[in-house]
């Protein structure tokens, strides 16, 4: 019997979005984790709303979910909006970026969720030298990619040798590695933002299924003593 | 109270209706699990209903703020996310719970004589069904919503002569575009509910004119009591399975909501990854499939080479289940007195209807699209051959009263 449903399991499609063939590495993120996620915040603005939004989120809606007073907010996230209550969107011409980065750099609102937590997080692990590009960047996860390796203060060079990825300064190992939590709080706010309701949603399902439950007891007794006589 | 009844119905049959509806409609006493999926598939189609109709109060059916608008609800909107996760969840529940109806239907031989009109009008159901789901799934605007309408409307151009046009002017351009978003939103939210309100109201009425078949496929109403004239082995439907349903609806709404706070995407088959991008017109997804209840029959449609003839197929193997009623020609309705043939070959079209399932999901290689063409044989003889089976199959006797 356990050999039928391991082989129904592994007869499940695979829907999940392509990765170049890469086996992609765990994200392990924890979107309860509001220290993590103020890191990911300040991270994302700082690093990636230079070119990218996130034009569905606002951040008076990051302020309450993370634990920030709307004057931390405005000191240490909001280098690009006036009021609490607009969403993160920048004005870049969308010619220009299609001019400087051969696209234009997508919107990051629910990047999270259509390529998924542990896709991002290799995708900003995988960036590596590659003289045969334009911009001297290339990426394992996504091949001929436009974007530069914006983080690469953070984490120091790679190269790609035998097909793996190896720091190009082996003195640059401590700070990869602290490179490695920063992509994971990068990516657990992304996480976050793909779906800002998701602790809302985890707390309060168990109290409905639990009500439910309750219920259901005494539904149960109600059929029983009205289909006693029954036979 | 009673003065206010009176009242009520000496201007409108408020209570005969009452009765022959609820408190003096006879069902059979012996009905099990498989009873259940009628009551919620009626539960399901009232809460797509209202919670269609909060989603209208802040979806934009506009290409420009279509994706956008949904962020809104799932954002900005006071447990707009816990609305739209209901919807969406809810349309792969209400096919789950029309499946599980129509096999039911299938093994106790429901659709037999004097039920066809009820298997007939069912029928209808599911294909507005088909169409509501198919129409729903363009207003998200995402990359998936966009490339499997424009895979499935491009199907209408296989027809010859008209086919090109045909599409051109169920689209209203060129491409899926604003035009199409706006009119499918029209269908989505008013056309096809009134037709399904209306298939279910009639779906019912026939339903209760003829009276519900059961696991022992007896018919109640041939052993009456001579006295009052209600069928021996009847009993209300109020209270009796008003409150047995009310467990069963308990029950569906703890897995429901399981799903539904748990694990919306399901996966990936109930919400795609791929349908948070946003639709684009001029990128080309590389694997365009359907959800997994349409898979079977896009299964179908992959599994014959030709275009033409793929599509007569896909609708050949839908217009197929309304002739039912007209090919079973087994002495009894229930599988309890069928005969081995029947089992056999219900087992086979079961196995055969999740394998197309699945293939309808994965890409094709020259293995899998084999196995569609026999599973698609298999879905079309367990249909065609049943004339010539169901007569030869060996059945056991039918008992006067339902068992227990």
């Amino acid at each position: 019997m356990k050999r039928v449903i391991l082989t129904l399991i592994f007869l499940i499609p695979n829907i999940s979005v392509a990765s170049g063939g890469v086996q992609l590495q765990h994200a392990n993120n924890d979107i309860r984790d509001k220290g993590s996620l103020q890191q990911g915040a300040k991270l994302f603005v700082n690093y990636c709303i230079g070119c990218h939004t996130a034009k569905y989120m606002r951040y008076q809606r990051i302020g309450k979910d993370l634990g920030l007073t709307n004057a931390e907010l405005q000191d240490n996230l909001m280098f690009s909006a006036e009021k609490v209550g607009e969403t993160l969107d920048i004005a870049m011409d969308k010619d220009d970026a299609k001019k400087w980065f051969g696209v234009n750099p997508p919107d990051l609102s629910v990047i999270a969720r259509a390529r998924g937590t542990d896709w991002l997080y290799t995708y900003l692990l995988s960036f590596y030298l590659d003289p045969s590009r334009p911009n001297g960047i290339n990426n394992l996860v996504f091949k001929d990619v436009g974007m530069p390796h914006v983080l690469w203060e953070r984490q120091g060079w790679q190269k790609l040798v035998d097909n793996k990825l190896e720091l190009v300064n082996k003195e640059d190992e401590a700070k990869a590695k602290q490179y490695r939590q920063d992509v994971r709080n990068l990516v657990n706010f992304l996480d976050y933002v793909g779906e800002p309701a998701k602790v809302a949603r985890y707390d309060l399902g168990w109290k409905v299924i639990f009500y439910l439950a309750i219920f259901f007891i005494f539904a149960y007794a109600l059929k029983k003593e009205y289909w006693r006589d029954i036979h | 109270m009673n003065k206010m009844l009176d009242w009520v119905d000496s201007r409108f049959p408020l209570m005969s209706l009452w009765n022959e509806h609820l408190a003096k409609y006879y069902a059979p006493k012996n009905f099990n699990f498989w009873y259940y999926f009628g009551s919620l598939a009626l539960l399901v189609l009232i809460l797509q209903i209202v919670t269609g109709i909060f989603l209208t109060m802040n979806y934009k059916p506009d290409a420009e703020l279509a994706f956008g608008s949904v962020e809104y609800i799932m954002r900005d909107v006071n447990y707009g996310w816990l609305i739209r996760y209901m919807h969406a969840v809810g349309a792969s529940f209400f096919f789950v719970v029309v499946y599980l109806h129509m096999f039911r239907g299938l093994m106790y031989g429901s659709y037999r004589k004097p039920r066809e009109l009820v298997w007939l009008i069912g029928m209808f159901i599911y294909v507005c069904l088909m169409a509501e789901a198919f129409l729903g799934y363009l207003l998200p605007w995402g990359q998936m919503s966009y490339w499997g309408a424009q895979v499935i409307i491009s199907l209408f151009g296989a027809i010859p002569y008209v086919g090109e046009d045909l599409a051109l002017w169920i689209r209203g351009d060129y491409v899926i575009a604003d035009a199409t978003l706006n009119r499918f939103f029209a269908f989505h939210v008013i056309l096809v509910p009134l037709i399904l309100l209306v298939l279910v109201v009639l779906h019912i009425i026939a339903l209760h004119e003829v009276g519900s078949n059961n696991p022992d496929g007896v018919e109640i109403k041939k052993n009456k009591d001579p006295k009052t004239g209600i069928p021996v082995d009847g009993i209300p439907f109020h209270p009796y399975y008003s409150v047995k349903d009310i467990v069963g609806v308990t029950v569906f709404l703890m897995l429901f909501a399981g799903v539904i706070f748990y694990a919306p995407e399901f996966g990936g088959y109930f919400i795609e990854a791929n349908n948070f991008f946003p639709a684009d017109p001029l990128k080309t997804p590389e694997h365009i499939a359907p959800l997994w209840y349409f898979t079977p029959f896009y299964a179908i449609l992959r599994a014959i080479p030709d275009k033409l003839m793929g599509v007569m197929a896909m609708g050949a193997a839908i217009v197929i289940l309304f002739a039912l009623p007209w090919l079973d020609r087994s002495p009894v309705k229930s599988i309890r007195y069928k005969g081995w043939i029947y089992k056999f070959a219900l087992t086979l079209f079961v196995i055969s209807f999740f394998g197309l399932c699945y293939l309808g999901m994965v890409g094709p290689t020259p293995v899998k699209t084999l196995l569609a063409q026999i599973f698609s044989f298999i879905y079309f003889a367990f249909f065609l051959l049943m004339p010539w089976y169901s007569t030869i199959d060996k059945t056991k006797p039918v008992p006067e009263r339902v068992t227990d």
